[in-house]
C-alpha cells in the first residue's frame, strides 16, 4: 500500500485551524476505515476524526494539546513493512508543499444567493460538475453550516448543495413563513441551480421539506436520507423550542443548545454565538417563531407524511439518534420494511455532527446504491 | 458576505434606523457640509465622513448642521430625546464633550432616576477617541472611563466594523443616553459586515480568541493589537484567550471572570489613562470575585500617566503596543511565587 496522510480536516468553511486534544490510537496499531483515531477541537465543535484509510499508525507528528492548521500532517499511516527511510522522505514531502495546501485550504468554497420566487435562499455548493448531485437540507434555527462534517464527505464525486432554508443563516425572509412555503422556496432554489434530480439528505425540519418534495415532485428526488425527521409523529420536545426562542444570551442559548446533543459538552461558545448573531437579525425572531406556530402548533407536530414513506418507491433511509431529546426515536417504528432505518446508541438529535463518520458512511453507501439501482 | 468598513458599517445603523423610526435624527457639526456655506451640501458627510449621503435621503428636517457649541447642541438633543425623538449626536473628539458635561451628567443621566423612571433619554452621543493621527493632546484623548464612572450612562467601545453596526442600531433603540466612542483610527478597518439590520447586545464580551492560558481582556482599537500579540504568543506555545467588553458600561464581568477562573491569568489592554482608568477598575472586579483564581498578578498595559503628545515617535510610544502586550504576558506566564 502507499502511504497516507493524516492531515488537519476542515470542519466547516470558517475553520482554519484544529486543536488536536487526543490520540485515541497508539502507534503501531493497526488502523481500519471509519475508525475513530484522534479527537479533534475546533472553535465551534469537538469530534473525532476517523480514518479513511487501513494500516498501521507509524508516526504521531502532533502531541495531544498541540493547534495545527487546516492540511497539515498529523501523523502517517502505512503498512508494517514500509521501511522508516520512506516514511522520512514522505514527511519532508508532505511538509514542503503544506504552504500551498495551507493556501488552498484557506481558500475554500464560497456560499452565493440563488433566486427562490420572493426572495433568496443561500447555497453553498462543493464537488464536480458531473454525478446526481446531492442536497442538503438543515432544520428548524439551524443553517447549512451544520453540515460541516458531511458535505466535504460526500463530495468526491458528485456536487453537493447545502441550502439556508427561508429566513435561515443567509437566505432571506419571506413574508409568512409555513412548511409548505419553505419547500416552494427550496424547489424554486433548486429550479435556479438547475438541479433536476437530487439525493436528498435532509435533517430534522428540513426532513419534512423534502418529504414534502418527494411526494409532490417524486421525479426530482433520486433518494431520500432523513436524519432525525420531522414529519413522522406528533410528539416534539416544545420546551426546547421554547427554551431556544426565547434565549437571548449566551448562558440561556447554551443551555437549550445542549437538548440537541447526547453529549452537552459538544457545544462550544462559538457556535452559541453564532446562532445568537443569527437571531439578533431583524425580523428572525419573529419568523422563526411564526414558523413553529405553523409546524408546532400547541407543541405537536402538524405534519402527517408518514403516508410518504408508505407509498413512495422512492429509496428511503432513516437514521436516528437513540438519545434523541428533541424528537423521539420511536417514531422510526413500525414503517413498511423498504425503508432502511438506522438507530445510533450514543447520539442525540444531532448524529451527523455527533458521529459524524458513521453517518457519512451510511449516506455514502447509501447513495451509491440508489444510484447504481436506477436506470 | 459583504465586506464593509468601519466607517460604512455605522452609515449602514443610521441609514436603516432613520428608515426604521422617523424619531431618529442626526445632528452636529458639519454633518449637512457646513451650516450656511455656499458650495456643496454634503462635501464631506460630517468631519470623518460617516453622515455621508443621508442629507440625501432624509432631508434637513432630521440631518440638522449645528453651530460649534456643543453644549448647545448636546442640551438640545437631551431635550429632544426626553419629549420624543431619538436623536443621535456627532462629536467630533469625545475631548469636546467637558464643555457639555452638566447637560450628559447632571441632566441626561439622572432623568431617569430622578423623575421615578418615568422619563427616558433615547440620546446617542457619537464621538471620536484615541491617539496615533497626529491630532495633539485636545483631540487624542481616550476619555470612557469618565462616562463609565457616572450611572444613567451606558459606554459603548466598538472593536470591529461588525460590531460598530450591530452596536449601534442597540444603542439608537436603547432608551437611556449612550456615549458610543468610534477610535478614528479603525474608520477604514474592513471586515464582514451583513447589509440588514441587525443588534449586538450590552454587557456582552466577545471571545474574539480563546485559549486556556491567559486571558487579555481589551478595548476598542486595544483589541487587534491584544489578537495579533495572541498570535505570536501562540507561536510561543502560550494560548490566549482574547476578550473584548465590547461595552464598558454596562460590563460583562462574569465573562471577565469565567475567562480568569478558566485561565488563571490577566493581562488589560487599555487605552486610557492608567489612573482610575478602565484597566484598573477591571483588575479590581477581578482581584475582588475572582483572587483564588490568580496564578500571578494582574498586569495592566496602558499609556503612562500624561497627555497625549504631538511629537509622532512619542505619540507613538504612548499608545499600548504589540510588543509590550506579548512583554507583559511573557511577564505573566513567567511569575513564580
Amino acid at each position: 500500500m502507499d502511504i497516507q496522510a493524516v492531515t488537519m480536516p476542515r470542519w466547516g468553511m470558517t475553520m482554519t485551524e484544529g486543536r488536536v486534544n487526543a490520540w485515541l490510537v497508539d502507534v503501531g496499531a493497526a488502523v481500519r476505515p471509519a475508525q475513530e483515531i484522534l479527537e479533534i477541537e475546533t472553535e465551534k465543535i469537538a469530534n473525532a476524526f476517523e480514518s479513511s484509510v487501513s494500516g498501521i499508525l507509524r508516526r504521531k507528528l502532533v502531541e495531544p494539546g498541540q493547534v495545527a492548521p487546516v492540511g497539515s500532517l498529523l501523523g502517517v499511516i502505512a503498512d508494517a513493512g514500509t521501511s522508516d527511510a520512506d516514511i522520512d522522505a514522505f514527511i519532508a514531502s508532505h511538509r514542503a508543499h503544506e504552504g500551498e495546501r495551507a493556501a488552498d485550504a484557506a481558500q475554500g468554497p464560497s456560499a452565493r444567493l440563488v433566486a427562490a420566487l420572493d426572495g433568496q435562499v443561500n447555497v453553498l455548493s462543493v464537488g464536480p460538475e458531473q454525478g446526481t448531485p446531492v442536497v442538503l437540507i438543515h432544520g428548524f434555527g439551524g443553517d447549512l453550516n451544520s453540515w460541516l462534517f458531511t458535505q466535504p464527505a460526500l463530495a468526491g464525486d458528485r456536487p453537493v448543495h447545502a441550502l439556508d432554508l427561508p429566513a435561515h443563516g443567509g437566505s432571506s425572509i419571506p413574508p409568512t413563513m409555513t412548511l409548505e412555503g419553505m419547500t416552494a422556496r427550496v424547489a424554486a432554489a433548486l429550479d435556479s441551480l438547475a438541479v433536476g434530480r437530487a439525493h436528498v439528505v435532509a435533517h430534522s425540519l428540513g426532513a419534512a421539506v423534502a418529504l414534502l418534495l418527494a411526494r409532490d415532485t417524486p421525479g426530482r428526488v433520486a433518494s431520500l436520507s432523513l436524519i432525525a425527521p420531522a414529519g413522522l409523529g406528533a410528539e416534539i420536545n416544545a420546551a426546547y423550542i421554547g427554551d431556544f426562542l426565547a434565549a437571548e444570551r449566551r448562558p440561556q442559548m447554551k443551555q437549550a443548545l445542549g437538548a440537541l446533543f447526547a453529549d452537552p459538552g459538544q457545544v462550544k461558545r462559538e457556535m452559541v454565538d453564532d446562532v445568537l448573531r443569527f437571531m439578533r437579525t431583524d425580523g428572525v425572531p419573529a419568523a422563526l417563531r411564526q414558523l413553529a406556530e405553523d409546524v408546532f402548533p400547541g407543541g405537536h407536530q402538524r405534519m402527517a407524511l408518514r403516508g410518504v414513506l408508505e407509498t413512495t418507491a422512492i429509496p428511503c433511509q432513516l437514521i436516528w439518534g437513540e438519545q434523541d431529546r428533541v424528537i423521539p426515536c420511536t417514531q422510526a417504528a413500525g414503517l413498511p420494511s423498504t425503508v432502511v432505518v438506522h438507530t445510533i446508541a450514543d447520539a442525540g438529535h444531532m448524529p451527523h455532527m455527533e458521529h459524524a463518520g458513521r453517518v457519512t458512511a451510511l449516506l455514502a453507501s447509501f447513495i451509491a446504491a440508489a444510484d447504481n439501482r436506477q436506470p | 458576505m459583504p465586506q464593509k468598513s468601519y466607517r460604512q458599517a455605522l452609515n449602514d445603523a443610521l441609514r436603516l434606523e432613520m428608515r426604521r423610526d422617523d424619531s431618529v435624527i442626526v445632528l452636529g457639526e458639519d454633518i449637512t457640509g457646513g451650516k450656511g456655506a455656499t458650495g456643496e451640501q454634503d462635501a464631506w458627510g460630517g468631519a470623518f465622513g460617516v453622515t455621508k449621503g443621508l442629507l440625501k435621503e432624509f432631508g434637513e428636517e432630521r440631518v440638522l448642521d449645528t453651530p460649534i457649541t456643543e453644549s448647545a447642541f448636546v442640551g438640545a438633543a437631551a431635550g429632544a430625546a426626553m419629549t420624543g425623538l431619538r436623536p443621535v449626536v456627532e462629536i467630533m473628539f469625545v475631548d469636546f464633550l467637558g464643555v457639555c458635561f452638566d447637560q450628559i451628567i447632571n441632566q441626561a443621566a439622572k432623568f431617569r432616576y430622578m423623575f421615578g423612571g418615568k422619563a427616558v433619554t433615547p440620546m446617542v452621543l457619537r464621538a471620536t477617541y484615541g491617539a496615533g493621527s497626529g491630532s495633539a493632546s485636545q483631540h487624542s484623548q481616550t476619555l470612557y472611563p469618565l462616562f463609565a464612572h457616572i450611572p444613567g450612562l451606558k459606554v459603548v467601545i466598538p472593536s470591529s466594523p461588525y460590531d460598530a453596526k450591530g452596536l449601534l442600531i442597540q444603542s439608537i433603540r436603547d432608551n437611556d443616553p449612550v456615549i458610543f466612542l468610534e477610535n478614528k483610527i479603525l474608520y477604514d478597518e474592513v471586515g464582514e459586515v451583513p447589509d440588514g439590520a441587525y443588534t449586538v447586545p450590552f454587557g456582552e464580551a466577545n471571545f474574539v480568541r480563546e485559549g486556556s492560558d491567559l486571558t487579555i481582556v481589551a478595548l476598542g482599537r486595544m483589541v487587534g493589537r491584544a489578537t495579533a500579540a495572541a498570535a505570536k504568543l501562540a507561536e510561543q506555545g502560550v494560548e490566549c484567550t482574547v476578550l473584548d467588553p465590547r461595552t464598558l458600561s454596562p460590563l460583562d464581568t462574569d465573562s471577565i471572570i469565567e475567562s480568569v477562573e478558566e485561565t488563571g491569568r490577566l493581562v488589560i489592554v487599555d487605552e486610557s489613562y492608567p489612573r482610575c482608568g478602565a484597566a484598573a477598575d477591571i483588575a479590581s472586579i477581578v482581584a475582588e470575585h475572582a483572587f483564588g483564581a490568580l496564578k500571578a498578578p494582574v498586569v495592566k498595559v496602558t499609556p503612562p500617566h500624561s497627555p497625549v503628545p504631538y511629537a509622532p515617535e512619542l505619540e507613538g510610544a504612548f499608545i499600548p503596543s504589540v510588543a509590550r502586550i506579548e512583554a507583559a504576558a511573557q511577564s505573566v506566564m513567567s511569575f513564580r511565587r
